[in-house]
């Protein structure tokens, strides 16, 4: 018990979409599938409406992990080209993270369907890891 | 006409990290300073005349009506100065992109102080400083100590030193506004305090230029290519600050055939200038056949943006979210 109490709990916040990665956790649940209970979710409409605002306040705010979970490319989104845009802005955000001397490794962008609760599970598992290797976020300190 | 009884308002105009630029759009009044200065005294600028801090120290607290702080707080000195200036002032307004946002010193939250000496004082081609010799806080020459104000590793904007009644942004604010400003402070008609004396609306919406619905493919850098005058930068693939930046500069950038570079900073309704500029081109950039391309490929079109932080930070970092690098990572 006392190795657990030392070991590094990351906090991980979760971004998921309405219409497929929401389900696709819900699934997760409903089929009572063991995840780490590290992430906290929040329900958007669409992965598209993830502003990089919400990311950077995340970390801002000691997040050690966001996640933003949508609808596969290329025509799942329910909006057509929300997953898209989500894409674009991602890969953008990573530059700016790696300028202003945060791990790009602390985000994660990833495409989970509504039928994917096992895949919802591995990459909450993998990230939770990933993010425990990484330790805390240093920005949690100051 | 004004009632001789009736005194004058007494304004300071006080100054931190700062190229003076912000004098320059007072002075920009022109024939208007006349008009000015029969509703103002100007009881402190030591820009515009030989003044020393001491004759502001003199000065009962309370007792300035309005003051102007241009420039960022990036030293003791600069700290020092906005805290006497607040003391002073019954109205304290952050004048210009610096005070309101950081602005251009407000890039060296990149870097720490040490680092930057080493570039400055060391490092740089047309340097020869064998022994490195750099500027201390304290020196004692033949005899006299002397005092330099120490440089922060992290450069502020006004209103996280002091309590900001105003901003009026711009790099420098522009004549009308400043014209705007100065009638409401005579007037009395200032808005309900904590507003920016600005529109609360981007630059887009004064734009004069024609926009279609955009698909960028190409980023060119501005040197790259020759802009059409007529139509969007961003239609062109030209990054322009424009949809995450307040309007109200009358977009003279634009008039000039350059893009905007955001000096004016974020509207009221945007947290980080930067991130919503992030969000704006994800929203506009774009390929045929965008559906069907690999990570990599995407990662390519986005990284013709080659420095995001600076194109999207220029006047901001101090006053974004995070706003300086997180120095503890290798």
């Amino acid at each position: 018990m006392t190795e657990m109490a030392d070991r590094f709990e990351p906090q991980i916040l979760g971004f998921l979409c309405n219409w497929c990665s929401y389900a696709g956790a819900d699934l997760a649940g409903t089929s009572r599938t063991q995840y780490s209970p590290n992430i906290r979710i929040i329900r958007v409409m669409c992965s598209g409406r993830v502003d990089p605002t919400f990311v950077l306040l995340a970390l801002k705010n000691g997040a050690d992990g966001v996640l933003i979970a949508g609808c596969h490319p290329p025509s799942d989104c329910h909006y057509l080209t929300g997953n898209l845009k989500a894409r674009r802005r991602y890969h953008l955000l990573l530059k700016l993270l790696d300028q202003l001397g945060i791990e790009r490794q602390r985000v994660r962008l990833e495409w989970i369907s509504a039928s994917e609760g096992e895949k919802f599970a591995r990459v909450v598992n993998e990230f939770t890891e990933q993010i425990r290797a990484l330790g805390p976020n240093p920005l949690k300190a100051s | 006409m004004r009632a001789v009884s009736q005194p004058k308002l007494k304004l300071a105009i006080g100054l931190g990290a700062t190229c003076s630029g912000c004098d320059m759009a007072i002075v920009d009044l022109a024939e208007k300073l006349t008009d000015v200065f029969k509703a103002v005294d100007v009881v402190f600028w030591p820009t515009a005349s030989d003044q020393k801090l001491e004759e502001l120290e003199r000065l009962p607290d309370g007792s300035v009506d309005v003051c102007f702080y241009h420039g960022s707080i990036a030293n003791e000195e600069n700290k020092e100065i906005a805290e006497l200036l607040r003391k002073k002032a019954k109205t304290m307004i952050a004048f210009g992109a610096c005070a309101c946002h950081g602005g251009i010193p407000g890039l060296a939250n990149l870097t720490t102080t040490k680092e930057l000496f080493a570039t400055v004082y060391k490092e740089t081609p047309s340097t020869e400083n064998p022994d490195f010799k750099q500027p201390s806080i304290d020196t004692t020459v033949s005899g006299y100590s002397l005092h330099l104000p120490e440089k922060f590793d992290t450069v502020q904007c006004l209103h996280s030193c002091v309590n900001v009644d105003y901003f009026l942004p711009g790099c420098p604010p522009e004549v009308p506004l400043v014209e705007k400003a100065i009638e409401a402070i005579t007037t009395g008609k200032l808005p309900e305090k904590g507003a920016t004396l600005a529109p609360n609306r981007i630059l887009c919406d004064e734009c004069p230029r024609e926009r279609q619905e955009k698909k960028i493919s190409k980023i060119f850098r501005i040197h790259q290519t020759i802009p059409d005058q007529e139509k969007c930068f961003l239609d062109q693939g030209i990054i322009c600050s424009g949809p995450s930046t307040r309007m109200g500069c009358g977009a003279k950038c634009i008039a000039a055939n350059m893009p905007c570079r955001g000096c004016m900073g974020p509207t009221s309704k945007a947290l980080d200038q930067g991130a919503k500029m992030i969000a704006s081109l994800g929203s506009i950039l774009g390929l045929e056949g965008e559906e069907s391309m690999s990570e990599d490929q995407v990662k390519q079109l986005v990284d013709q943006i080659k420095d995001p932080l600076g194109t999207f930070y220029m006047f901001t970092l101090p006053s974004s979210i995070l706003k300086r690098r997180n120095m503890t990572q290798k």
